[in-house]
């Protein structure tokens, strides 16, 4: 990891005010993507994953404000920049929405306009990050279509996305996150919608597309296989704080949370004996709104060590190397 | 003894076009598909979307109407019937043999209803007393590990695992011979997953259970079957009893699906590039062996000459030409 980090995110809080009361979406949330390399952010629902990707490219909408924290782009450089401060509908924030850091999103439906051609949508995003002319920007945007696998680019740059598979359709979401030439691409669940060939070939595509271009991939899913296949470094998140945080391998052979261990072995695999059990995780995922005293995993954990888990929140994975949000660590140190 | 037989079912949708309406072609949906289910089995159906596994379950319970084939069903006590042509009105006192498991726990449960109401009313709708409903109530609610005290309150007051404990003991309360279960645990979180993948085999061991488990997670599967039916493009393309399969497949598109999930262990990398192109479209599926455009050892023969299911070994049937030469890779 001796990569330069190219964004850092120190504490930040995202709330969301409604009529029963603030709800803490995100509660000092802080790590570090890393030039070139691929950020796994990994989660249950509610755990904040896709609040966060979504703070990031100030895309939180009221409700929701961000409350506390940094978003630092290129940290420690004469040019960073605190997206946390920024307005989001500024000029520098639109610049870097879509030009530094490219979003790809699960349904990719939510990128594209039913009321446009690939072709239309595609010319567009890639002017309004450069000053490339109209046949300029059409040349690019088959040149996109060609680089994330679509066969056929010239006759399917006039396609509407209708027209287009799933698979496809991801395939040219794809190609809008990159039309802006980012560095950085945040998937938020790219492949949860899709077919298991079709999620193979796609996760194929980004790990190739990040290969030549050296981008810095922050991938979101709640899906370990996924993790383990694409993953450099692993942030486990559970109801809005990073819990652990550790290089892949070392997440899977030795996890130091106890819900992380919980979780490995919750997961039902492709090679499990006939008719085996899985270890289960007692109760359910809480609300955000009702967040537990003390731990916030503690109502769950089965390693709990006693009143100090109910009581005191552990101190946050200090960022930068693994470890875990839990006072089993704190007292192993 | 089994208790369901299904034989070259199929479900065509006509396309019409023009001013007289006139078919102009077929969406083979479902499109020749033979299968059983042994008394106290579960059979999982697998593949992926678009393949006709849903309009399969659709059709055995009487959603749709089969276009032809057969469904035999054959209840503990009393006469085997062909649900294929059975008229809707017979159909309605052999529902309560036949329940269903849906996938979402959100959308499936009356949210104006009780729960102990929402459990008891498929007993209810078939006269069963009040007395015994309530002592049927309580035991449902044990078999599903949930309080008693969540007959007194509603939907909403519940998790998505919770709901879908709900859902399963409604399914269960008249004893049914034979469950559905529609991707009952992909609407789940991890770690409720497993909880509800646990039931499950404990009902199976408990009740004796007969399922037909209709799903696209493989790893799900391989927890919960005895045997497994891959589908592509609206036909069996291979059965086999679960481990077999995930060990040895013999056609190249279950090798293919397996191959493709990503397996939760970062020192186990993908073995290979994934089935190129897409899944066929039904309405214009390719001549010969459907899967043959992304079959990376399709010969000219499965171009043209459409491979039927048949036996390879006890208990193990597959659709290609090439099952017997080929040396595929299962997992595990």
């Amino acid at each position: 990891m001796a990569e330069r980090v190219v964004l850092a995110v120190r504490d930040l809080a995202v709330q969301f005010g409604s009529e029963q009361g603030v709800v803490r979406a995100l509660d000092g949330v802080s790590f570090d993507l890393h030039a070139g390399r691929t950020l796994g952010i990994v989660g249950e629902s509610g755990c904040g994953k896709s609040v966060t990707a979504r703070s990031i490219l100030r895309l939180v909408e009221r409700p929701g404000i961000i409350s506390g924290g940094r978003l630092l782009l290129d940290p420690g450089t004469p040019e960073e920049a605190d997206l946390a401060r920024l307005d989001p509908d500024s000029r520098q924030m639109r610049a870097v929405r879509g030009g530094r850091i490219g979003l790809i999103f699960q349904e990719p439906m939510t990128a594209l306009s039913v009321h446009y051609t690939v072709g239309n949508q595609l010319i567009e995003a890639v002017r309004q990050h450069s000053t490339a002319s109209a046949a300029e920007a059409r040349a690019r945007a088959v040149e996109l279509l060609r680089e994330v696998g679509i066969p056929r680019p010239e006759t399917r740059i006039d396609a509407y996305p209708f027209e287009l598979s799933g698979g496809l359709r991801q395939r040219v979401g794809i190609a809008m996150a990159l039309a802006g030439d980012p560095d950085i691409v945040i998937a938020d669940e790219p492949t949860t919608a899709l077919d298991v060939t079709t999620q193979a070939q796609i996760l194929a595509l980004l790990k190739r597309l990040q290969a030549q271009k050296g981008i810095s991939l922050m991938l979101i899913t709640h899906d370990m296989g996924v993790i383990a296949q694409m993953a450099d470094e692993v942030a486990v998140m559970y109801l809005g704080r990073v819990v652990e945080f550790a290089p892949v391998r070392q997440l899977f052979a030795a996890p130091r949370h106890p819900y992380t261990r919980a979780l490995l072995r919750a997961v039902p695999s492709i090679l499990a004996a006939p008719r085996q059990r899985l270890s289960t995780i007692g109760g359910a995922v809480p609300h955000p709104g009702m967040r537990p005293a003390g731990c916030p995993f503690h109502p769950r954990c089965g390693e709990r060590l006693g009143a100090v888990c109910m009581e005191r929140i552990p101190a946050p994975v200090p960022t930068g190397r693994p470890g875990a949000s839990c006072f089993r660590e704190e007292e192993a140190a | 003894m089994n208790v369901l037989e299904v034989q070259d079912l199929r479900k065509h949708y006509p396309i019409r076009a023009g001013l007289l309406r006139r078919e102009v072609g077929r969406v083979r949906a479902v499109d020749g598909v033979s299968f059983h289910i042994a008394r106290g089995e579960t059979l999982a159906l697998v593949g992926e979307s678009g393949c006709g596994k849903t309009t399969v379950s659709r059709c055995i319970l009487r959603a749709l109407r089969p276009s032809a084939g057969s469904i035999r069903f054959a209840p503990e006590e009393g006469q085997e019937v062909d649900l294929a042509t059975l008229p809707k009105r017979q159909m309605r006192p052999l529902r309560r043999h036949i329940q269903m498991i849906f996938q979402d726990p959100y959308a499936s449960l009356n949210p104006r209803m009780m729960v102990g109401d929402i459990i008891t009313e498929p007993l209810k709708v078939n006269g069963v007393p009040a007395a015994e409903r309530r002592e049927r109530l309580m035991e449902l609610l044990e078999l599903v590990q949930m309080p008693p005290a969540a007959r007194s309150r509603f939907p909403h007051a519940f998790s998505g695992g919770q709901r879908q404990r709900i859902g399963i003991a409604r399914a269960l309360a008249l004893h049914p011979q034979l469950v559905v279960a529609d991707e009952p645990v992909s609407a789940l979180d991890v770690s409720v997953q497993a909880q509800i993948i646990n039931l499950l085999l404990d009902l199976q061991d408990r009740l004796g259970l007969s399922m037909l488990f209709v799903a696209h997670d493989l790893s799900v599967v391989r927890h919960v079957s005895d045997r497994v039916a891959v589908m592509y493009v609206g036909r069996i393309v291979e059965i086999a009893p679960t481990d077999a399969l995930y060990r040895a497949p013999r056609h190249p598109y279950t090798e293919a699906l397996l191959a493709a999930v990503p397996a939760p262990d970062p020192a186990r990398q993908q073995r290979r590039e994934a089935a190129r192109g897409e899944v066929a479209d039904p309405a214009n599926p390719p001549p010969g062996c459907a899967f043959h455009p992304r079959c990376p050892y399709a010969v000219e023969r499965c171009r043209v000459e459409r491979p039927e299911l048949a036996a390879t070994e006890s208990g193990r049937w597959v659709s290609c030409h090439r099952a017997r030469e080929l040396d595929l890779l299962g997992v595990g």
